[in-house]
């Protein structure tokens, strides 16, 4: 095991050739995997792509807001008021920008995604202007709404 | 191991491109919704109901709400195969990633039921 992660690794019965109890240890079969998190170092655009997935995520839970507030605004007089009134609250409304954050830089992100896609600026350099830019728009953006909402 | 019965379409790059498309689709949404509003200041009801009534509008919005879904459902599949395996997760990760998805999955019926009847009834 020298060198190699004490991490198992299992797989299912059947996959493996030593069939004991419900799953086996078969490291021949896969490369070691080392996850030492703390050890590694984080460039900017590995940052900027796990905020990709965290705003994503963030969004999926999101949108339930969303939907409430366009919902009631729509639905009559009262709930137009109430929807005012609730982002009127201050934090209903700082909850409310978050959200408008992590839209804006799943957008932002999301559009240089794309453009990674058609191997536009996909070098390693431009990998690192990409995610400054993105994090620069990003901020530029929600600072603006920020302070046009608040 | 983590397969791909539940994903979108069975097949990664189908995944992959109804993914991008989708992704097209609520940006130029999420656009026309912020230019709308940039337009309006002190918005009232009846500009805001007049926006979202017209059929275009009702139509666009629909597919705004069914997009979300279909991105959001790849989406979340993808964030569950990367991290909700056996090598974290133990023996018990396929039970763990199934409930995940079948939560998610309520989650966005929940959304698409929801979000179309907001646009639909206008
Ligand atoms: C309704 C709002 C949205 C939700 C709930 C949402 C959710 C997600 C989630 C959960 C992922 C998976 C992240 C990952 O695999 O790392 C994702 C990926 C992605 N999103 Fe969104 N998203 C939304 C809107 C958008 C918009 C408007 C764009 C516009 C550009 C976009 C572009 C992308 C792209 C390109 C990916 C693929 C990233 C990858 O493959 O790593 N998304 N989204």
């Amino acid at each position: 095991m020298s060198g190699i992660s004490s991490d198992s690794i299992w797989l299912d019965r059947g996959r493996c050739r030593t069939g004991s109890p419900n799953k086996v240890f078969c490291m021949h079969t896969h490369r070691p995997v080392n996850l030492a998190l703390t050890k590694f170092s984080f460039p900017l655009a590995a940052i900027a792509s796990i905020t990709h997935r965290v705003t994503g995520v963030a969004l999926f839970v999101g949108v339930a807001a969303l939907l409430y507030l366009l919902d009631i605004a729509l639905a009559s007089d009262e709930g137009f008021a109430a929807a005012q009134s609730l982002l009127a609250q201050p934090l209903i409304k700082l909850v409310f920008i978050a959200i408008l954050a992590a839209l804006t830089f799943h957008i932002v992100a999301g559009v240089k995604h794309l453009l990674l896609d058609f191997h536009i600026g996909d070098s390693v350099g431009a990998a690192k202007i990409g995610a400054q830019i993105s994090i620069v728009v990003t901020i530029v953006i929600v600072a603006a709404a920020g302070v046009w909402l608040w | 191991m983590v397969n791909n019965v539940m994903s979108l379409s069975r097949s990664g790059l189908k995944d992959f491109v109804i993914q991008r498309a989708t992704a097209v689709v609520l940006a130029l949404y999420v656009f026309c919704i912020v230019g709308f509003y940039l337009a309006n200041p002190g918005m009232d009801r009846a500009t805001l109901l007049g926006y979202f009534s017209s059929l275009p509008m009702k139509v666009f919005s629909i597919m705004a709400v069914l997009a979300t879904v279909a991105h959001a459902w790849i989406g979340m599949w993808t964030v569950g195969t990367d991290y909700i395996r056996e090598h974290y997760f133990g023996a018990h990760a396929t039970t763990f990633r199934v409930v995940y998805q079948v939560g998610c999955l309520l989650v966005l019926f929940v959304y698409a039921l929801w979000g179309i009847d907001i646009f639909w009834r206008l």
